[in-house]
């Protein structure tokens, strides 16, 4: 709680040596990057990079690796065993087999202390939504615990050559699989939904045959975003670079193009730096390296944005999670607080910084009336978000926004996309179906693309983004 | 921009959503503010209003000296407290003038336990009456408290049917033998007797209570048999277990079971259940884990939205950003390292106690660490504690010390901010733990600072 509070201040000082002297444009093309092969040199780069004028002093590089591992001592023994953890994770409400976050947090830290403890098999049952974290009156830094458990446990335990390792692995580089797909988007989408390559996959890799691989974008947002050339905007004082994760990069793209239109409406220069995968999928499977690799390039590239004056903005709530969070937590990167300190998700950005609700009222509302379903993340919970979407909807004009209650929505990224989990993770989801069943509209919400995946596979809406009725309402 | 309101609640409990909602019933744009999950999550469930009056003196006129300290001494000895009281309402003039209830008057915890029937809804009884209720609890303790969940009902001490209680052999926490020898030794106006029974064996060693609720919830199979038939079964062959002090054999008239017999569908398994078995069906709160608490918390947050009020939840507010003349202008809300103001015209504070993080204590003393308020304590820490634990703790009645309208006051004894207001844990002056008034106290402070802060945003 401590962190640093002061504000965009200090990035702004920094980058002032270099400000506004080149030409934005100019500048502006350096970083967009447009197509992946622009990302090719920061790929090489590792951790504490000069690329950019921020002085090394203003950071506090996280040293909490003494012995190779994380000490969470403290975070442990701050444990006073109130269970309040357990009951708020939903894994343990259907799994049996799972003992729950207090056993997989502060207990099995302990346990592991001792002797030559192996850690307990069940933390791959977790599917780090994060919910024991706010659970948790005494603070104790439970995901964080199970992140660095489940990579030990990956690193250490796990057979390599297992199918379970290798599909675990294919799922948590989803953002490898969907830039492959995405060079031949019709024949991916059909290939990959196909029956007997469906029936394949469940056989050999563990997929669960009920689930729909999501559809590939014919354009890219990245591919979108070149063609149009970039921003439309130009203002040095009122800068966004955008991570726009791989899902709205490959798959919805509109969400990506509604979050440039809103932001422009608003008179910001949006910047679309270099970026891989931000990491989530690959925490949740315990595979610590491959995050790390990415989050090199990200971290890089983000920061090399706040210096030139921009806040870093996310439409998914699981990647501002990231890069808000579990970087810090988990990496030690050159800037990586000053990444963290600068990214908010998008609609949360906006209700910070402008009059959105002024601006809504303003717009006069949509012309037809419509009704959503509106789920939040856990990972927007954690965030405090879980109630913007109801609120900044609250008192538009023909807009009828229900919350459909706090259940988890049970996918958890890539935990409802294993065969073994496929059934408890439609368990999970349960509640959640049937509360859009009751709720008045027939389009869902939500700013996750797999709880999106998840609200459309278990009640058949179409599911859109806050930031896609944003623009309808605004007219943006 | 400042995220702004009329109103800013900080904190997530139960004072916080009687002051959000009365401030929203008095007009204001109300704003809610919860660094994390309530410690509902870990109470009963019960309302407790006042249920005794622990005596403030000790027996003997105290040694000399500092109260305490002396290890080698004899314990002070403290009469026992006056209770359980019949009616909370009775006892108010007889707790210390420093009380929130004698500061804040009577009607205001009548006031908080209309709001909260108003927003529990027929999810709790109790309010047809002043009196208190004697709810037996797992901690084995027949306990006096203003409301208790519809689902307790049928459990109360004050009803003479014959009752069964049942526990389970493979969850140990829940004693269904031992619980049933205290009520009996607490003298019971019924006979009653405590069953283990089978069921819980189909789950794993240690699974969660929301395990087996949702297992009832959704009337799963259990090794082929739907959970609720399930533990019907396993209950039955005990419906005669109860011997009368003549050694008659009574059919009894309701079963209690630990508070897990289902979430969302809680009404229809013990119906359910009931049917089955030919006995009423209660549950007997616990805790923690409490699913009482966790179904409160819900249904109060529900309530906070068909009042309108904003709420969010996962960041903390970190302290005060701006303040002149008196009054607080913004407050800091960390969000994930960054601190964004929120403003607001009068400001709440419902952090709790010492277990909500409302105080924060260290061996330089107590403090408030949102607005760093004045936590009136002894200066010496011996001064803390008395040596008999059941004596007047001192540090049990830390906190910030309200006026009539909730504002807390400086050492000095002058208001502190005149636009921020205090409610619930984080409240001062009351021994929550030996008077049984905790909720009573989060409710009645809370419906004052609500009505006081929308009424000074209004000016
Ligand atoms: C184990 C246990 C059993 C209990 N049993 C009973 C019982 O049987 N009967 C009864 O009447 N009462 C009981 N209580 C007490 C009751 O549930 C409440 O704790 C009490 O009413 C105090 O409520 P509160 O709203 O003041 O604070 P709390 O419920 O403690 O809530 C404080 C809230 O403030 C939040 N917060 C703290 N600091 C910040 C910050 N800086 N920024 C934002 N938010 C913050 C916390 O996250 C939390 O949500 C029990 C409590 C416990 C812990
Ligand atoms: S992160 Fe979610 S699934 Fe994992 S232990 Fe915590 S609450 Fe359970
Ligand atoms: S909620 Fe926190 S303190 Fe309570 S059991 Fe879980 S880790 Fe321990």
């Amino acid at each position: 709680m401590t962190r640093h509070t002061d504000d965009d201040g200090d990035a702004g000082d920094a980058n002032g040596t270099n400000e506004r002297g080149d030409d934005p444009v100019a500048e502006r093309a350096a970083t967009d990057g447009g197509v992946e092969s622009a990302s090719g040199g920061a790929e090489s780069a590792t951790g504490g990079t000069d690329s950019t004028e921020l002085d090394p002093d203003a950071y506090d590089p996280v040293d909490v690796f003494p012995g190779g591992d994380l000490d969470l001592r403290e975070g442990a023994d701050s444990c006073y065993k109130c269970t309040s953890c357990d009951t708020s994770c939903p894994v343990a409400e259907v799994d049996d087999e799972f003992p729950g976050p207090k056993f997989q947090g502060p207990e099995q830290w302990r346990l592991k202390r001792k002797e030559d403890h192996d850690i307990d098999e069940s933390i791959t049952s977790c599917s780090n939504c994060m919910r024991c974290d706010d659970a948790c009156p005494s603070s104790v830094p439970l995901s964080q615990m199970h992140n660095e458990a489940r990579g030990q446990y990956v690193e250490r335990q796990m057979e390599k050559l297992s199918v379970e390792y290798i599909r675990n692995r294919i799922l948590a580089n989803y953002r490898t699989s969907a830039s492959l797909a995405s060079k031949f988007p019709r024949t991916a989408s059909f290939a990959m939904n196909f029956g007997p390559a469906r029936w394949a996959m469940e056989k050999v890799m563990g997929i669960p045959k009920e689930r729909d691989f999501p559809e590939f974008a014919t354009e890219t947002f990245r591919e979108w975003w070149k063609a149009r050339g970039g921003a439309k905007v130009e203002n040095p004082d009122k800068r966004v670079a955008y991570f726009h994760g791989c899902y709205s990069n490959y798959n919805t793209p509109e969400v990506g193009k509604a979050m440039v239109r809103v932001y422009e409406h608003f008179g910001y220069e949006v910047m679309v730096p270099p970026q891989k995968c931000s990491g989530t999928p690959m925490f949740a499977n315990g595979m610590l390296d491959d995050a790390r690799r990415h989050a090199e390039t990200n971290v890089e590239n983000l920061v090399e944005a706040i210096g030139q004056g921009a806040d870093v903005i996310a439409s998914c709530t699981s990647c501002s999670m990231s890069l808000r969070q579990e970087y810090p937590e988990l990496f030690d990167l050159h800037g990586i607080e000053d990444l963290a300190e600068h990214t908010f998700e998008a609609l949360e950005y906006l209700r910070i910084h402008e009059d959105l609700e002024g601006e809504l009222d303003a717009a006069g509302g949509l012309d037809d009336e419509r009704a959503f379903a509106y789920h939040a993340p856990c990972h927007a919970r954690n965030q405090g978000l879980s109630r913007q979407a109801v609120e900044t909807f609250r008192d538009v004009d023909g807009v009828t926004m229900e919350d459909v209650g706090d259940s988890c929505s049970g996918i958890s990224g890539t935990y409802g996309w294993k065969e073994e989990k496929y059934e408890k993770s439609m368990e999970i989801g349960e509640e959640m179906f049937e509360h859009m069943e009751d709720a008045e509209g027939e389009v869902g919400m939500t700013e996750c693309p797999t709880c999106a995946m998840q609200m459309e596979h278990g009640t058949g809406y179409e599911i859109e983004h806050p930031l896609q009725l944003l623009e309808d309402a605004l007219g943006a | 921009m400042a995220i702004n309101s009329d109103v800013l609640v900080v904190g997530g409990g139960l004072a916080a959503v009687a002051a959000a909602v009365s401030a929203a019933r008095e007009g204001a744009d109300v704003r809610l503010v919860s660094h994390k999950a309530s410690t509902l999550r870990q109470a009963s469930g019960l309302i407790d209003a006042l249920g005794y009056v622990p005596a403030t003196e000790p027996a003997k006129p105290l040694r000399d000296g500092p109260p305490t300290a002396g290890r080698n001494l004899d314990p002070d000895e403290w009469p026992d407290p006056e209770g359980p009281l019949a009616d909370p309402f009775e006892g108010i003039d007889r707790l210390p003038e420093s009380h929130p209830y004698r500061v804040v008057g009577g009607d205001a915890l009548r006031d908080g336990l209309d709001l909260f029937d108003d927003l529990a809804g027929d999810a709790y009884r109790g309010g047809h009456t002043e009196r208190n209720a004697l709810v037996p609890t797992f901690g084995g303790a027949v306990k006096p408290t203003a409301r208790y969940p519809a689902a307790a009902e049928a459990g109360l001490a004050s009803d003479d049917r014959p009752m069964l209680v049942v526990g389970f052999r493979s969850l140990t926490e829940y004693d269904a033998r031992a619980f049933a020898g205290r009520l009996e030794a607490a003298g019971v106006p019924f006979d009653v007797a405590g069953a283990e029974v089978e069921f819980a064996e189909a789950f794993r060693a240690d699974a969660k209570i929301t395990r087996v609720a949702k297992a009832l919830d959704h009337d799963e199979e259990i090794d082929g048999v739907p959970a609720r038939e399930a533990l019907a079964k396993a209950v039955a062959p005990h419906l005669h277990d109860v011997v009368d002090e003549s050694g008659g054999v009574d059919r009894v008239e309701r079963v209690g079971f630990p508070a897990f017999l289902g979430d969302d569908e809680g009404d229809e398994v013990r119906e359910e259940l009931a049917d089955r078995l030919g006995a009423d069906v209660f549950e007997i709160p616990m805790g923690p884990p409490s699913l009482p608490g966790l179904r409160l918390e819900d249904r109060l947050f529900d309530a906070l939205d068909a009042e309108g009020v904003r709420f969010e939840t996962g960041n903390p507010v970190v302290g005060v950003e701006s303040a002149s003349d008196g009054r607080v202008e913004t407050v800091a809300v960390d969000r994930n390292g960054r601190t964004t103001p929120y403003g607001a015209d009068a400001f709440v504070l419902a952090t709790g106690g010492l277990v909500g993080k409302g105080l924060d204590s260290d061996r330089e003393g107590v403090r408030e660490p949102v607005f760093d308020l004045h936590v009136d304590q002894p200066e010496d820490r011996y001064e803390w504690f008395v040596d008999d634990a059941f004596g007047d703790q001192p540090y049990a009645r830390f906190g910030v010390r309200p006026d009539e309208r909730c504002r807390p006051a400086d050492a000095e004894g002058n208001v502190q901010y005149q636009n921020v207001f205090a409610a619930g844990g984080v409240v001062g002056g009351a021994d929550a733990a030996r008077e049984k008034s905790a909720s009573g106290v989060s409710l009645a402070t809370g419906i004052v600072a609500g009505r006081q802060a929308a009424t000074e945003a209004s000016q």
